[in-house]
């Protein structure tokens, strides 16, 4: 087990930070690219949400330089990185990675979207061969493991979004949000789902402006909205009262000029952003008006979090589940390295009995099918009796750390060096069964 | 008697006093509606106490103490009437000390009524106080919204964690409550001018600008003409509404006071 888990999140890392390191979904598979080819790893993909930057990895000696690859892939010098960046190897890097699935280290412990993006990343990384065996493993189990905390704690039943959120907020500023108009920003899944929050609350009627004006037109027609030339965007977002942007623009496309214009032209009625780009859509500038309520992605989830507190319980719940499912990952990656042995075993013994039955077989001429099947049990039994220890041995050892030892001891014992040199691909059909 | 039944009056409102105090620190739906049934039976002692003073027979609300008195319910009128519109306590935040303080000093003792011996229209005298009191009361709650509300828009500034629960309504419903207040007790507070002129005019012959008491009314007559024309005609709210109420609510402070100083609107010996 050689993984290694590199990253910064919303705990480590301020969105300052993060919005440096932010990989767009674009570049993605070529960030997944470099990365395979960056010496020291066998495969490795890259988690980017808006709350962390992961690498996982698996790597040839277990000591690949991952913060190299950051250092040099974000042009960042090791001082302003340093202190924001957390690294796990091995068992760690697979716990820490199953809580992240499980939603366990989110802002929000119990939302599930990080689940969605976890899987996205890891089709992205699949798509381009950047996952293959070990991590193909790893990344299953990991989306077991969170159904199963899913399913078995009550961590996400109260699963909180940042869109609900963003409704009650808007609720703190509109009272009712009858009549209120929508303007997104950006066309994204997230904003589309905070609209549909916020629709669903009463409002009534929706603008959709997107660089990609098509983009905009599908989205608004699936709202009965009106999609918006994004020139014309400082023209017309004044009549919404909240604007949920989310462009993947590097500067902010809000500033205190526009946010003056808006307020002269509706009379100071307020406007709330809900601004869940980052980096940042709307300038921090802006949001200090009078009448202008701003509430970027980290607020969001600050506000979501204090909903949450009395899931602690079932967090700690979830953390055992997590603890077991660590133990068990790594107990059947190390029975993964103790089965093509055992099946090179038997196939070695398999092949002595055909050999011996085919030699006897001449000597004791023409046999009754009776006699046939006698001597397959008879030839069968003793085998099996024979292998009986060692391959139950095999698989103890498997659980523990002299797996290796013992596996270099039956290897030996039956000449079996040519088989345990099995191709991965092998391997990892082996892995496969059940 | 009346005296009686506007301290029991003033016993209920004491809660109100404390649930003002406390709102501001933390949420209790207990504890609101507790404030507000307490303030219920306030209001129904204080009812009984002005219904006794009423039927005495004079125009008695022409005394500092009485008018307080009146003012006091008037402004918890106010409160019940936004309550059962908006369904938040939160305006007694600003309501209850007022009303408490009014009432209490109200309950101190009786006053004689002496300046009814100078007015001949007596309606127009009864009119003047009712109309200018109605507006007064408006006032109050107008410069209460203005405070909740930048109380509200700093809480959802700070984006504190907590500011999702809070006893404040939303941003807009407390603008509501203030320009409501505003539109309510602007047409009250100028006809009530208008007939303290009559009375005025009726009792001296002239009106005396330069007396304290009018001179003062004027000023708050015109601030709170400019905070209805600067919310009507560009929105203001927030902090240049909230400042523009407190100065007409210092200035009709000031107004209530002039009646110490002034020749023309003395109510008493006092």
């Amino acid at each position: 087990m050689r993984f290694q888990l590199i990253g910064v999140n919303h705990k480590s890392a301020p969105l300052e930070v993060r919005e440096r390191l932010a990989i767009p979904e674009s570049r993605l598979p070529d960030t997944c690219r470099d990365l395979n080819n960056y010496p020291g790893i066998e495969e490795a993909m890259v988690i980017s949400t808006c709350n962390r930057v992961e690498i996982v990895a698996h790597t040839t000696n277990g000591h690949a330089d991952l913060r190299g690859f950051l250092y040099d892939h974000f042009h960042l010098k090791p001082e302003e990185l340093d202190a924001h960046l957390y690294e796990f190897r091995e068992k760690d890097a697979v716990r820490h990675l199953f809580r992240v699935a499980s939603s366990l280290d989110s802002m929000v412990v119990g939302e599930a979207q990080i689940l969605g993006q976890v899987k996205e990343a890891y089709a992205t990384a699949r798509a381009v061969g950047a996952v293959r065996g070990q991590l193909d493993q790893l990344f299953s189990r990991a989306f077991a493991v969170a159904k199963r905390v899913r399913t078995e704690t009550a961590v996400g039943s109260s699963s909180v979004s940042i869109a609900s959120v963003a409704v009650e907020l808007a609720k703190k500023i509109f009272g009712t949000l009858e009549g209120k108009t929508v303007f997104i920003v950006g066309a994204g899944k997230m904003s589309e789902l905070a609209a549909r929050h916020l629709m669903a609350h009463g409002c009534a009627s929706i603008f959709v402006a997107n660089r990609t004006y098509e983009r905009a037109i599908g989205l608004a027609q699936r709202f009965n909205g009106q999609a918006i030339k994004f020139d014309d965007l400082y023209n017309t977002c004044d009549r919404a009262d909240i604007v949920i942007t989310s462009t993947g623009s590097p500067h902010a496309i809000f500033r205190r000029e526009h946010g003056e214009q808006f307020l002269s032209r509706r009379k100071n009625r307020p406007m709330f952003f809900i601004d869940i780009a980052v980096p940042r859509d709307v300038s921090p500038e802006m949001g200090k008006l009078d009448g202008i309520f701003t509430y970027d992605i980290d607020d969001l989830q600050q506000a979501v979090s204090s909903h949450v507190a009395d899931r602690h319980k079932e967090a700690e719940l979830a953390e055992a589940i997590i603890t077991s499912e660590v133990e068990r990952f790594e107990a059947r990656l190390h029975t993964l390295d103790v089965v093509p042995t055992i099946v090179s075993l038997q196939d070695h013994l398999e092949t002595i009995r055909q050999a011996e039955i085919d030699r006897v077989r001449g000597r004791m001429g023409q046999l009754t099918p009776e006699q046939e099947i006698a001597i397959e049990a008879l030839t069968r039994g003793i085998i099996n009796k024979v292998m009986h220890t060692p391959i139950t041995t095999l698989k103890t050892a498997a659980k523990e750390s002299e797996a290796t030892t013992v596996v270099d001891v039956v290897r030996r014992l039956f000449n079996l060096h040519d088989k345990a040199e099995a191709p991965p691909e092998k391997k990892n059909e082996v892995g496969m069964r059940p | 008697m009346s005296l009686l039944w506007l301290r029991f009056a003033l016993a209920c409102y004491f809660i109100g006093l404390v649930y003002a105090f406390v709102a501001l620190s933390r949420t209790s739906d207990l504890f609101s509606r507790i404030a507000l049934h307490a303030a219920s039976l306030g209001m129904v002692f204080h009812f009984v106490s002005l219904t006794e003073l009423f039927l005495s027979g004079h125009v008695v609300w022409a005394s500092v103490h009485n008018g307080e008195s009146l003012l006091a319910f008037l402004s918890m009128s106010f409160f019940m009437l936004i309550y059962a519109i908006y369904q938040t306590t939160s305006p007694g935040v600003v309501v209850f000390p007022v009303v408490f303080f009014l009432t209490f000093v109200a309950a101190l003792d009786e006053q004689p009524v002496l300046l009814t011996q100078f007015v001949s229209h007596k309606g127009w005298l009864a009119a003047h106080i009712f109309l200018i009191f109605i507006g007064y009361a408006a006032l109050l709650v107008s410069f209460g919204a203005s405070l909740l509300y930048l109380l509200q828009e700093r809480r959802l500034k700070a984006k504190k964690s907590t500011s999702l629960i809070s006893f404040l309504p939303a941003l807009e419903v407390i603008d509501q409550i203030g320009y409501r207040s505003l539109l309510l007790g602007f047409p009250f507070m100028t006809l009530g001018l208008l007939t303290g002129s009559v009375v005025a005019i009726s009792a001296y012959g002239h009106l005396d600008f330069l007396d304290p008491k009018i001179m003062l009314s004027v000023l708050m007559w015109v601030v709170y003409m400019v905070m209805v024309f600067t919310r009507w005609n560009s929105g203001w709210r927030g902090r240049r509404a909230a400042f523009l109420a407190t100065f007409a609510f210092v200035a009709a402070l000031a107004a209530w006071a002039a009646n110490y100083f002034s020749a023309i609107h003395r109510f008493a010996a006092s």
